[in-house]
């Protein structure tokens, strides 16, 4: 189990590893043909930041032979704002007093049929955590509905038991994503007030059970703001690599939320400049050539455009964040768990796509392979 | 050139082309008729089998390539045979390429499942044609199960790194009743010449038409690579030998 791994591991240690890194070890690093993870150290050190222009030619060029000239498109569909957490940076959290809701079935086939006129055909569904309201079997009642309109779904919810899963499974659900949010264990109290979130280690045995049930893919991360973005990076590579090797059949995706503004008072502990996201997607690039890097409407239009050569594979657009948003655009804006960065439409992204000499993905999956 | 039969249909051209990793569906179809390919596969995961209405599907038809839809992304025999039924359906041809790779990274064939599927695939009336390993045992199998062709990989999929497995392909070649089509890891025109000199019936290249600077220019370069290795092979290659021909014979005094 991972969480035998990491106990091999000192937090501060491993900072001073990384911040240790020396030019020489990020030059072999660039050299290697495949990267370990002491490399991958080296490429998120600061020592690897004079070398983020010969990063990102690699990344490129490894990018565009494992994926080809390709960005696939998807679309956050927020079900429930209900949240039994305390999280000190998320909107949805139970302190909150915002208004809360979860959609209907027939609510839901309303924004799925907004959703597909837009083009989508993959869906990740995301919820607050509420057992009752929006638990595993409301899931599988909305995959119903949604199952007609779209090709592939995601989900993005609290840790499921395993039994959960492997029925949502067998119900079409294709991909998994969970953020650990971040691996340093004594900080992770300071951030999960209340509620089942608070417990770290059911969150991070969440990802063995999911690997045994055997999901299409499972979508991992962290939180950047909250520690140190080099260390909690180096801790999901290391997962990454232990999950690999565990389930073996499944996908891995990662992707690097970074904090944006939201309801509530939480000021980033720790600041990812662009920079520094750059030159951690380029790393994990360098590091690993198969898995799936997306870059969220969390980030500006300028900065995904520029990166969208350089190493991402998957891009949400036109997101609302609002349970109902993408059939009642004007009603529901008070409920969203964060304002969005990137406010173009999935058209428009497409197009921009286009315009780089990439084609916009919109099906890359159907519910007759599984 | 000997034209190529596999099951009841004739091929002139043997370069056999994929539709993935392309930068838009005009760049696609552009190539993919620059090359004079005849067979195109593409995957059912990128196709909408409810409404044809997709980025690949109209380019094809309107170039007129004969479809080989493929099962990527299915992870053992019972998904293939599901997913194949569907595209037959949708796509009114039994024509498959067989790909069961429960590895989602490096994409390596599973053998075990496929010869599985192949077998009931070939009894419910598909022309199956199955990518494997490498591998002369699993080759000979498949051909005994009624598979129409073998499609043994050069190396990883979607890799450029060319025939590292030659001396396996050298042997499935050697044996094969039927076509062999080599099938992945071809990066560049000159690893296609190689494997037609060596024999092979005909390969499969996508990845390095796809993501090459001019696909167009690339797709022309690999199907002039592909007839100068046949017509190679065609014309009895000169063996190569490591041996010296003695001028002054040292067996002439037996004569």
């Amino acid at each position: 189990m991972f969480t035998d791994i990491i106990k091999e591991y000192n937090w501060e240690q491993t900072t001073n590893l990384i911040y240790s890194k020396t030019v020489d070890d990020v030059i072999s690093a660039l050299q290697s043909k495949k990267p370990t993870i002491d490399d991958f150290m080296a490429l998120i050190s600061p020592a690897a930041e004079q070398y983020i222009e010969q990063m990102a030619q690699k990344s490129s060029l490894i990018t565009k032979k494992r994926f080809g000239k390709t960005i696939q498109l998807y679309v956050p569909l927020y079900l429930s704002n209900f949240c039994q957490n305390n999280c000190v940076y998320c909107g949805f959290s139970a302190k909150n007093s915002i208004k809360r809701k979860v959609l209907t079935f027939e609510e839901i086939e309303e924004e799925v049929i907004a959703i597909k006129k837009l083009g989508f055909q993959h869906i990740l569904l995301v919820t607050g955590e509420a057992d009752v309201k929006a638990g595993a079997e409301y899931l599988a009642k909305a995959f119903e509905v949604i199952k007609k309109h779209m090709s592939s779904i995601s989900i993005e919810v609290q840790p499921l038991k395993e039994e959960e899963y492997s029925s949502l499974i067998s119900s079409g659900l294709n991909t998994v994503y969970l953020y650990q949010e971040t691996y340093n264990k004594q900080k992770y109290a300071n951030y999960h007030l209340k509620g089942n979130k608070a417990n770290f280690e059911n969150r991070i045995d969440a990802y063995e059970r999911l690997g045994r049930v055997g999901v299409y893919k499972i979508g991992l991360g962290f939180l950047a703001g909250l520690e140190d973005w080099r260390t909690d990076a180096f801790f999901t590579a290391l997962h990454l690599n232990y999950l690999k090797k565990q389930y073996w059949k499944t996908k891995f995706s990662i992707s690097f939320p970074r904090l944006r503004p939201h309801v509530g008072q939480f000021e980033p502990n720790s600041i990812m400049t662009d920079k520094h996201l750059a030159q951690l997607i380029f790393a994990y690039r360098l590091f690993d050539e198969n898995v799936e890097i997306a870059l969220s409407t969390r980030e500006s239009a300028s900065y995904r455009d520029n990166m969208i050569s350089l190493g991402v594979t998957s891009m949400s657009a036109e997101s609302r964040t609002d349970p109902g948003g993408y059939a009642h655009p004007e009603q529901n804006k008070e409920l969203e768990q964060f304002t969005i960065n990137d406010n173009r439409t999935a058209a428009q992204m497409a197009e921009t796509i286009r315009s780089k000499g990439y084609e916009a993905v919109w099906k890359d999956w159907d519910f007759c392979l599984q | 050139m000997e034209p190529l039969k596999i099951a009841d249909t004739i091929f002139t051209s043997r370069l056999f082309t994929g539709t993935g990793k392309f930068s838009s569906g005009i760049v696609m179809r552009d190539a993919l008729v620059a090359s004079k390919s005849e067979l195109v596969t593409m995957a059912l995961r990128r196709i909408d089998l409810k409404n044809q209405n997709d980025d690949i599907l109209p380019y094809l038809q309107e170039a007129n390539f004969k479809l080989l839809p493929n099962t990527s992304g299915v992870r053992n025999a019972k998904e293939a045979i599901f997913a194949a039924e569907l595209a037959r359906e949708a796509l009114q041809t039994n024509w498959l390429k067989l790909e069961i790779h429960p590895d989602p990274r490096y994409l390596l064939p599973d053998g075990e499942e496929t010869l599985k599927a192949a077998q009931e695939l070939v009894k419910r009336g598909f022309i199956v044609l199955p990518y494997v390993q490498a591998d002369p045992v699993l080759c000979k199998k498949l051909e005994d199960v009624g598979t129409a062709t073998v499609m043994p990989l050069g190396s990883p999929i979607g890799s450029n790194n060319g025939l590292n497995t030659r001396d396996m392909i050298r042997i499935i070649i050697e044996q094969s009743n039927i076509p062999v089509v080599v099938d992945a890891g071809i990066g560049a025109p000159s690893h296609a010449a190689e494997a037609m000199e060596m024999g092979a019936d005909a390969v499969l290249v996508n990845t390095a038409i796809a993501v090459s600077q001019n696909p167009v220019q690339m797709a022309i370069a690999f199907k002039l690579a592909v007839e100068a290795g046949r017509m190679a092979f065609e014309a009895k290659l000169a063996k190569q030998s490591s041996m010296a021909n003695a001028s002054s014979p040292l067996t002439s005094f037996l004569s």
